[in-house]
């Protein structure tokens, strides 16, 4: 190991919550130790304790057990020391919607008592490093997902913080400016800054110096992501198909018991045997990745099949497009937000709309769920037009929306009577139905629990339970699985393949590129526009180059986007 | 759509009842308020504390002091010699009044002599001041009709219908009722969709099938039925704690507690409907809420208003629960006479709530 | 608990945010400004407790000179509007719809008696009982104007007049008893309990709901910074509401101001600090608005309105609901308003008022300080 002194050391840490007469243990003895100048990534799947971790190393927690010393500090006994030298970004970063950019950087450079001398230039130092400045008059309520995390961490980064403690500052924000926070942070620990990254996305945590993997309270493992992926060497395997059969050879391999992780990436499928199994007849060896290694530990600790398979029973076809929008329009104000957007969904057809944050793809979403009339076009939706029969077109949806939005006071079961019963279900048939999401999204276990203080796994798979509980025909998702950790991920788009292949239609935005993958086709939408249209390796094509000949959909995402750019300056 | 309804309503419900915060809110303060209240809401004077400046000390001087100690409106509380003394005891809220009897009152009482006698009231709370005015005035003028031992004159004989002993909680009681349900029912339901807006939750309850008139009728029943639990119980305290006499219909009672809780509904709905956050909803709540307790006639007679703040008062429907309650209450008041009070209450309800109606759906689009 | 001194420039940095969110959200202003307004014009015009041209039934069974003399004496008082009816069962009705608020009846031998030694006139009056402090005022203004036709007749007649003794009546400190001389000092309390308690719960749980107290809490900025920031920012939020209420009642509706503005000042300062600190302590112990604005309303808007002397005299309380008052702070404060503006600077009034209203501001901060060490649990 290293030989400089760890920056932050735990030992033996135990943190329990005390709800409701219940006591949860989040942290049950774990210990760890953090090197300095380097970043260090907190991998694990939802309810690990991540968060929790955090706040006891910003100080804002009292551990029950154990010890955290960080920068030679006592946690507990020299809290405010240690908060004077740190840097704390929350996963809801403390903006003031109200306030704008400027004013909020002002704020916090008060708080660290910067003088007017330091503050000028530190400003614009931080503006120009994020690319804020000219967006500084805003208000910090009105700007884009992913400019308000940039905003966060230049306001974490004030007072030149020798520890910075980012608690999933990535989810939301689009591919674009997600590779800017990257480059950012880079340079922070040129600088000589410590960084510590939670993160659900392992893509992400590929590029950490150091990855803890952090399960049920306790460390997992700790090592280079290299030594991760290293020891998965010969278990990875892509296996090509035909795009329009890769759902069910997934499902196939996914129930391999030889097959311990079975994802779609475009024309493939991408496995990872168990250890020791042969590789199956055509399969083509590729580079082992950490999400591999992770997936794979915790498919020991968790047992597999935890959540059953919904059953379905196949749909009559109908006839006609199941979504169609043309020429699209909506303004606000003198702002036209959507310009002009026209596609057509198949039925069955998983669709997903992409675009980076404040491109449109939220009106145009909204618009085709009937909760924002357009300013002109049309959109109908299972036939229906939504301008005429809102209420009649939204019988045959599901909607799933991009924060959770259940009810957090009520129970797993009371939720799903609310909506099966807002559905026009009852009786015999609403019991069914329930019974029908309990077992087969593996709620049964937590039907009692309250719904809000669920992992969010659980609750992700609450709400696509709540979505489907009067089998909707359509099936519109906001963002489904961002911030949901790998497993959670998986097992959610094996749910959402199945009920395509049944011939549920699903309308997808995201900007989280995995997601992206497991759709039939994509629409990219930027500036109110479409830009892009097509199959997943079609888009990827469309940006390959001598210099990237195999680029990722985040590659291909930038790069359209890039080009567009290119083409209509603003 | 029934079913739509129920199942919002049962929601409601659930989400109300489960936060034990939320519950202790809810059932404990309007009970004890009510009882707190209606003991304090009292315009009556009793034991108004007296100051006594007699400069004559003559044994009728004396009678006339004795007269004011025996009564159950005063109580000595200082003997004063001085007039420095006397504005000193009222400045400092000593005493209430200082009854002042002049050097010459036996002289002029026994000459035939109109014999004059003073109070000094501390007019800083007027009314209390009108009171304490009223009730030393009765006692003059009764030790100077037993001095005199006249006869003649003209007696004035004064009777009180539906409440014999003017007792203040009578009338205070049925109205603090209806105000304290009135607000409870407003905060409940704007606070319920501002709530759901916060929180995300609103826009998953519009792509349900459930239409926003459906979604305001599941809004309007929890609260109505909450208040009108909290009316039930508040008015079973006003029976049987505090003995007021129902003299009129039950069911015309719990028919206008009805009426008047849609149109508090309603309000709260329109006010919700305007917010965007909880906090202006609250605050839209209050910004409502007091001005139209003041015009409601509930401590103060609407008839003793401007006619312009009379006009105004016709906008809150507590002004009229508070002639119905008080006058089920007392006055058995019958239906004919309870139908000019009901109907401007509908129409508010129904007014407001068209109103919500009309911003959820150009919402929607 | 915070040993690190409290910083000029962080407290400038939380005050000048509190003040921008002031500024841009509407709603606070208009709690803090308009609704004053609002209630002040309302009451200062609207509400008064002294009836006017009450109305009031005569019937009279048998028309005299006499009769018409009363009835004359009756219409010559400002506070009576007489109507005559022909009979008592219709007067009866008017009384049961509300279009009078009592009645009187001059019975067949009314004149005889009056006339005569033997028997005093009875005049029988009827008053609805129902609002007992309307009726109890009826009586009076109705025994005041017969007083009056009785003297005023007293020459004419042999009877002698009926009071011997005379009372005089002098109300110290508000002549005329006008209700809006003692019900404004009792309002600017309501609005100061509105912005100091109501809106301070609700923008400290909005704090908490949003997140943004997480981020606060790792900064060097201490708990005590973040609350007295709060503090210094509504505080003069709520010290403009004062200004503009006290300046509408002494410039619009002449409510006398007997005492000095540093005085008032004073008393208003500590006041509200105490509201403020009230509704810190709420705040921090609900976390959400919903239970934060419920909170408010039952432990500081309602009693402010009913146990603080502004509408019911505490006074005439029966004992244990006097000792409950004790812990209203809005007790002290209304006290104080009414006698800084009637009365003037009585020292034996305002200072234990100040005392008191003291003693709630350092118990609350204490308590709030106390409840929010810089912990999320």
């Amino acid at each position: 190991m290293d030989e400089a002194a760890p920056i932050v050391a735990i030992d033996g840490l135990v943190k329990r919550f005390l709800a409701r007469g219940r006591t949860t243990t989040a942290l049950d003895g774990l210990s760890a130790r953090i090197l300095p100048g380097r970043i260090t990534g907190i991998v694990g799947p939802d309810g690990a304790g991540k968060t929790t971790l955090m706040r006891l190393i910003a100080g804002l927690l009292l551990p029950d057990a154990g010890s955290i010393r960080v920068l030679g500090r006592d946690a507990v006994a020299e809290a405010e020391a240690i908060q004077a030298e740190i840097g704390y970004m929350p996963q809801r970063f403390g903006l003031y919607e109200e306030l704008s950019a400027a004013e909020n950087l002002a704020l916090y450079a008060d708080l660290h008592r910067i003088d007017a001398a330091a503050r000028a230039q530190r400003f614009a130092e931080l503006l120009r490093f994020t690319g804020l400045a000219p967006f500084q008059d805003r208000r910090a309520g009105k700007l884009s997902g992913g400019m308000k995390q940039k905003l966060g961490l230049a306001c974490a980064l004030l007072a030149r913080p020798r520890l910075l403690l980012l608690d999933e500052p990535s989810v939301g924000v689009d591919p674009v400016s997600r590779r800017e926070l990257w480059r950012i942070v880079e340079n922070l620990v040129g600088e000589g800054i410590t960084v510590l990254w939670s993160t659900a996305y392992l893509d992400e945590a590929e590029r950490c110096a150091e990855v803890l993997l952090i399960d049920g309270g306790t460390l997992l493992a700790a090592g280079r992501p290299a030594e991760f992926a290293a020891r998965m060497d010969g278990r990875s395997y892509a296996v090509a198909v035909p795009e329009s059969g890769r759902r069910a050879l997934q499902r196939r391999l996914a129930r391999d018991p030889a097959v311990v992780d079975a994802q779609i990436q475009g024309a493939a499928v991408r496995i990872v045997l168990a250890e020791g199994a042969p590789a199956p007849a055509g399969a083509v060896r590729v580079a082992p990745r950490l999400e591999d290694a992770f997936v794979a530990r915790l498919a020991h600790v968790r047992a597999r099949g935890e959540s059953a398979r919904p059953t379905l029973a196949a749909r009559a076809a109908a006839d006609g497009p199941a979504i169609e929008t043309r020429a699209l329009v909506r303004d606000f104000g003198s702002f036209r937000a959507v310009d002009g957007i026209s596609f057509s969904v198949a039925r069955g057809e998983v669709f997903g709309l992409l675009g980076p944050n404040g491109a449109g793809k939220s009106t145009t979403f909204k618009m085709l769920c009937g909760l924002l009339p357009p300013s002109s076009g049309t959109a109908r939706v299972a036939g229906v037009d939504l301008g005429h029969a809102p209420a009649r077109a939204r019988e045959r949806l599901g909607y799933m929306a991009q924060r959770f939005s259940l009810y957090g006071d009520l129970s797993v079961r009371e939720n799903l009577e609310f909506f099966g019963g807002a559905c026009n279900l009852r009786g015999a048939r609403l019991g069914a139905r329930i019974d029908w999401v309990l077992d087969g999204f593996g709620l049964r276990a937590v039907a009692a629990a309250l719904s809000g203080e669920l992992p969010l796994g659980y609750k992700q798979r609450l709400a696509l339970g709540c979505a489907l509980i009067h089998e909707p025909e359509i099936l519109f998702l906001d963002e489904p699985t961002s911030g949901v950790d790998p497993l959670s991920r998986r097992e959610f788009w094996s749910q959402i393949g199945l009920l395509a292949d049944h011939g549920v239609t699903v309308l997808v935005t995201s900007h989280f590129m995995e997601e992206a993958e497991y759709c039939d086709r994509l629409c990219l939408i930027y500036r109110g526009r479409t830009i892009a249209m097509g199959t997943p390796d079609g888009l990827k094509r469309r940006a390959a180059s001598a210099a990237l000949p195999d680029p990722t959909l985040d590659d291909a995402f930038v790069h359209l986007v890039a080009d567009y750019d290119r083409e209509h300056p603003p | 759509m029934w079913g739509r309804i129920r199942a919002l309503v049962v929601k409601e419900f659930r989400s109300l009842w489960k936060d034990p915060k939320v519950r202790g809110v809810l059932v404990l303060p309007p009970l004890i308020q009510v009882i707190i209240f209606a003991y304090a809401a009292n315009f009556d004077v009793s034991q108004a504390r007296l100051g006594i400046w007699d400069e004559d000390r003559s044994v009728h001087s004396r009678a006339l002091v004795e007269r004011f100690e025996i009564s159950d409106a005063f109580r000595r509380i200082e003997t004063i010699d001085n007039p420095q003394a006397a504005s000193a005891a009222i400045a400092a809220e000593r005493v209430v009044a200082v009854l002042h009897i002049g050097p010459r009152f036996a002289a002029d009482l026994l000459a035939g002599r109109p014999a004059r006698v003073q109070i000094l009231i501390d007019g800083r709370r007027s009314n209390t001041a009108q009171i304490v005015n009223g009730y030393a005035g009765r006692i003059v003028e009764a030790f100077a009709r037993e001095r005199v031992g006249t006869g003649g004159g003209v007696a004035l004989v004064t009777r009180a219908w539906f409440n014999p002993n003017l007792e203040s909680q009578w009338y205070i009681l049925p109205g603090l009722v209806a105000m304290l349900t009135f607000s409870m029912t407003m905060m409940v339901t704007a606070l319920s969709v501002a709530r759901e807006r916060e929180l995300g939750t609103f826009d998953q309850l519009l792509v349900t099938p459930l239409r926003p008139t459906e979604i305001l009728v599941g809004k309007t029943i929890p609260p109505v039925v909450i208040g009108f639990g909290e009316a039930h119980l508040m008015l079973a305290a006003a029976v049987f704690w505090f003995e007021v006499p129902f003299t009129g219909s039950l069911l015309l009672l719990y028919g206008s507690l009805i009426v008047f809780l849609l149109s508090g509904v309603g309000i709260g709905l329109a006010v919700s409907s305007v917010s965007q956050t909880q906090q202006q909803a609250i605050l839209g709540v209050f910004l409502y809420l007091t001005p139209a307790i003041i015009l409601s006639g509930y401590a103060t007679p609407i008839a003793n208003m401007p006619e312009w703040c009379q006009w105004l008062s016709l906008l809150t429907p507590n002004r009229y629960m508070l002639v119905l309650s008080r006058g089920i209450f007392l006055e058995a008041l019958p239906l004919e006479l309870a139908w000019p009070q009901l109907w401007p209450m509908a129409v508010i309800g129904v007014a407001t709530m068209a109103f919500a109606t009309w911003l959820f759906r150009k919402r929607l689009g | 608990m915070s040993g690190r001194l409290i910083s000029f420039m962080r407290l400038r940095g939380l005050v000048r945010k509190e003040g921008l969110q002031i500024l841009r959200d509407p709603s606070s202003i208009i709690i803090a400004l308009i609704m004053p307004i609002v209630l002040i014009l309302l009451h200062g015009y609207g509400i008064s407790l002294d009836p006017r041209d009450v109305p009031v039934g005569v019937v009279v069974a048998r028309p005299t000179a006499d009769t018409a003399g009363l009835f004359t004496a009756l219409s010559n008082s400002p506070f009576l509007k007489p109507i005559a009816f022909a009979d008592v069962r219709e007067a009866e009705d008017a009384l049961r719809r509300r279009r009078v608020d009592g009645f009187i009846v001059l019975r067949e031998d009314f004149s005889r008696n009056a006339g005569g030694l033997a028997r005093p006139a009875p005049i029988q009056l009827v008053v609805n009982g129902v609002d007992a402090n309307s009726a109890r005022i009826l009586q009076g203004y109705v025994e005041g104007a017969v007083v009056t036709w009785v003297g005023s007749t007293a020459g004419e007649r042999r009877s002698p007049i009926a009071a011997p003794i005379a009372l005089d009546h002098r109300y110290w400190f508000n002549a005329e008893l006008r209700s809006a001389n003692f019900i404004v000092p009792g309002l600017i309390a309501m609005v100061m309990t509105l912005i100091g308690a109501l809106l301070t719960a609700m923008v400290v749980s909005r704090e908490w709901e949003r997140g943004t107290m997480e981020a606060l809490m790792v900064t060097p900025a201490s708990m005590t910074e973040i609350m007295l920031a709060k503090l210094l920012s509504y505080f003069t939020l709520g010290m403009g509401g004062m200004a503009v209420s006290v300046g509408l009642a002494i410039f619009l509706f002449g409510v006398p101001f007997r005492g000095s503005f540093a005085m008032l000042t004073v008393i208003a300062m500590t006041f509200l600090i105490a509201a403020l600190g009230m509704g810190l302590l709420i705040s921090t112990v609900a976390r959400n608005q919903f239970v934060a604005a419920q909170a408010a309303f039952v432990t500081t808007y309602m009693p402010a309105l009913m146990l603080s002397g502004f509408l019911f005299d505490i006074g005439t309380m029966p004992a244990p609901i006097q000792a409950i008052t004790h812990i209203v702070a809005a007790r002290y404060f209304v006290d104080a308003l009414q006698t800084i503006f009637l009365a003037g600077n009585v020292w034996a009034v305002l200072l234990p008022n100040l005392a008191a209203l003291a003693g709630f501001a350092v118990f609350f901060f204490v308590l709030t300080l106390w409840r929010s060490r810089g912990r999320l649990d």
